[in-house]
């Protein structure tokens, strides 16, 4: 009987181009690997020890949905060794553990766990750390390793606070953000140094897969027989991008750095806060508008010195029975102004219950945004300046020509074509339409099932695509009209193209408003 | 005798200015005497709830309704140059559109709430607070009770609140169904004038008052608005007169 092994020497004897696909393979191997198998041989001394170790709670999987069916996403060291392996379905878990405690898998808490550390990060490690969800941290060392004595000393520190804290940490320190994520992952050593200059060699022996490929540029990788990183640097780029897909041309350059990767950090971000302790409790709404007062001038040079203005504020205070009062108020700009905040807060004044009164107020600030000084002296000059030159642009498609805006800008208004008082989301088909080409409305059209016989008919109205958008639009064009049925129902038709060019439309009907 | 029956017209006549409320409400009036002679107080009470349906479910008669709200809303805006809120569940409304009926962007504020029980408590804030000209809400279930309260709040605070109610379903006409609107009105849409060229003419609506306080039912032919949100009369109308609905109903002062 032939085994499995035997079956991959034989695989691994014929060239690239003859291997057989993944499925073939599973086929003619027969049976997939048993889990208790191949395990055993793998086993370390500290391995050993950590897995009697885990033995002695219940062995911990984690599942979720992974398309259709439920997996195991996760598994502890103690499941690990009684053979679940993550990609298992659930059912057949359960069958080879009867106590296995199974959670599900909660990715949202993940995540905000891994934003947590992320921001311990910037206030301990380094200024520029950002979150690599679903389970990576980068940190940018660059002029901080010396604070924390090294980049060795650093990496064991980092791991020992992981190993504290309750996670398995590898750190991997490289030249590029890329080369770093490859090889924590499929580095060789928990802790993994590269140095400067030496990252071609630390990626060449890693797998494929730890270049951060799309899922389909891994099965094409590996249907072209390449399977180490090393395999893909001698091959000609244009060859490489056509078979793999450029997203995985330019993972490739990010790791080795021919490409920039910039790490957008984690803001850390303090919201602002003042805050007032009385000698005695207060219950007038004059003490309280006083309070509010002196809260807010304490705000309002907290906000200068940081050139912020508020959207919101929060006013809390604490009463003398131990609870809290709470109001808030939001502006539609930001702004710091002591009396205009003053006036809005002093609004809130009723909804304050003082109790048996109020001893301790705090303010803060939920919602800030910059405020700062503004360079006038274009405006006084008497120059407009457009940033954005589509702006200049009048925008004649009509589900483009609105957009929702602020409500404290004043809009312009629009072009004086005849538009319709309520337009349809999207243009809905017109089916059985009679009409004369190239530039007549039309005779008759059905529209929602129903027949209508026009009497009159204005247009056509020809609106062109936008050639700055998208290649579709380049010739496009529109022919509207505004026509009126027996019944006195009038609506706004268009016409896909010209009727000369084919590539301005397919000459299809469609309704797209009505008109009062 | 002769003094008793020769003072009798006058008494009469005193008679009917008490039983007649005296309308001191501001009044919205309409520019068209054919139209404004037929409402009770000679136009729209400015402090009042509105209400306004399309004739049918279809979206042509939608669309008159919608126009004839903004139509008015316009006008008000431009005569006291506040913005109006138009407060809606649904997003399909077309500002261009309305722009040509004279209710400028700058001029409008939308609210897009999440239900109709929202929707009332927004129409009602807005119309407490006092800074829309004049608020316009699209609802589609309203009870008489929430109809009373947005109706005094609108007198109170001198505010027209402009209620389009949506058909619910082909069969159900919202106008059934019992408010406390000052006034009730159906719209449709009515086909233009044939011009003598090829092309659309002025839209022209049906409009019918369905019940107004103190004064009939009616129905007339308008010109649908212009860029200043006024109606007009048909110039056909001219010569013969405007034919009443139905029965002549008298409406409850």
């Amino acid at each position: 009987m032939t085994t499995r092994q035997d079956v991959e020497v034989e695989i691994a004897a014929l060239p690239a181009h003859a291997k057989p696909p993944m499925r073939e393979l599973g086929r003619r191997s027969e049976a997939a690997n048993h889990p208790f198998h191949g395990r055993a041989q793998a086993d370390s001394h500290d391995r050993v020890a950590a897995t009697v170790a885990a033995f002695h709670r219940a062995p911990l999987a984690l599942v979720g949905k992974v398309g259709r069916r439920e997996e195991v996403v996760a598994a502890c060291d103690g499941a690990a060794a009684l053979g679940i392996t993550i990609g298992m379905a659930v059912t057949h878990a359960r069958a080879l553990v009867s106590d296995l405690d199974i959670r599900p898998s909660e990715t949202e808490a993940d995540a905000a766990m891994l934003d947590q550390l992320a921001l311990r990060a910037v206030r301990r490690w380094s200024p520029i750390a950002a979150a690599t969800p679903p389970d990576g941290l980068w940190l940018d060392l660059t002029g901080c390793a010396h604070l924390h004595g090294g980049e060795e000393r650093f990496c064991r520190r980092l791991r020992a606070f992981c190993q504290r804290a309750g996670f398995t940490a590898r750190v991997a320190v490289a030249d590029t953000p890329g080369a770093a994520h490859a090889i924590a992952r499929f580095g060789p050593a928990d802790i993994a140094i590269v140095p400067t200059g030496r990252t071609v060699e630390a990626l060449s022996g890693l797998p494929v897969a730890a270049l951060r490929l799309a899922g389909t540029a891994l099965v094409a990788a590996r249907k072209f027989g390449f399977e180490r990183v090393a395999d893909l640097l001698p091959v000609a780029r244009g060859p490489l991008a056509r078979r793999l897909g450029l997203a995985a041309i330019t993972r490739l350059d990010q790791a080795l750095g021919a490409v920039a990767e910039p790490i957008t950090p984690r803001t850390d971000e303090v919201m602002p806060i003042v805050e007032r302790r009385l000698l005695e409790p207060i219950v007038t709404a004059d003490a309280i508008a006083q309070v509010m007062e002196d809260l807010l001038g304490d705000m309002a040079e907290l906000l200068r010195a940081k050139g912020l203005g508020v959207r919101s504020l929060r006013l809390g205070g604490l009463r003398v029975d131990g609870t809290e009062q709470v109001v808030a108020v939001g502006t539609s700009r930001p702004t710091r102004e002591v009396s205009h905040l003053l006036r809005l807060m002093k609004l809130r004044i009723e909804r304050i219950d003082p109790g048996l009164g109020l001893e301790q107020f705090y303010l803060t600030a939920p919602h800030t945004e910059p405020l700062d000084a503004v360079d006038l002296g274009a405006v006084l000059a008497g120059e407009v300046l457009v940033r954005d030159p589509a702006r200049l642009v009048d925008v004649h498609v009509p589900e483009r020509a609105v957009m929702r805006a602020d409500p404290v800008v004043a809009p312009t208004g629009w072009p004086k074509w005849r538009r319709p008082t309520r337009l349809l989301a999207r243009p809905e088909p017109l089916w059985g339409v009679i009409a004369l080409m190239p530039d007549q409305p039309p005779r008759r059209f059905e529209w929602r099932g129903r027949p209508h016989k026009v009497v009159a008919g204005d247009g056509p109205e020809r609106i062109h695509g936008e050639w700055w958008r998208r290649d579709a639009e380049v010739w496009a064009v529109r022919d509207y009209y505004r026509v009126e049925d027996e019944t006195g129902g009038r609506y706004w038709v268009f016409r896909r193209g010209d009727g000369f060019v084919e590539d301005t439309g397919d000459l299809s009907w469609w309704m797209h408003g009505v008109f009062a | 005798m002769i003094t008793a029956l020769e003072s009798l017209p006058t008494t009469i006549a005193h008679l009917r200015t008490i039983a007649t409320p005296v309308v001191d409400h501001r009044i919205m009036p309409f520019g068209i005497p054919a139209l404004d002679d037929r409402l009770a107080s000679k136009g729209l009470r400015a402090g009042a709830l509105h209400e306004v349906t399309a004739q049918s479910c279809s979206m042509v008669d939608d669309a008159a309704a919608t126009l004839f709200l903004a139509g008015i809303a316009a006008r008000e805006a431009a005569h006291s140059g506040g913005p109006v809120l138009w407060v809606s569940c649904r997003n399909d409304l077309y500002a261009p559109g309305l722009e040509q009926a004279g209710l400028s962007p700058a001029d409008l504020i939308h609210a897009q709430p999440r239900d109709d029980a929202a929707l009332l408590a927004v129409v009602e804030d807005a119309a407490r607070d006092g800074t829309p000209s004049a608020v316009i809400a699209e609802v589609s279930r309203m009870s008489m009770v929430a109809t009373r309260r947005l109706q005094l709040v609108a007198a109170d605070a001198d505010i027209p609140v402009l209620i389009l109610r949506r058909r619910r379903n082909r069969d159900q006409d919202p106008l059934t169904e019992p408010s406390a609107a000052w006034t009730r009105w159906r719209i449709a849409s009515a086909s233009s004038e044939r011009l003598g060229v090829a092309g659309v003419g002025r839209s022209r609506w049906q409009v019918e008052v369905a019940r107004q306080r103190g004064g009939e039912a009616f129905l007339m032919i308008l010109e649908g608005c212009d860029e200043t949100g006024c109606l007009a009369v048909p110039a056909a109308l001219g010569h013969r007169a405007a034919e009443t609905a139905g029965p002549a109903r008298y409406a409850a002062a």
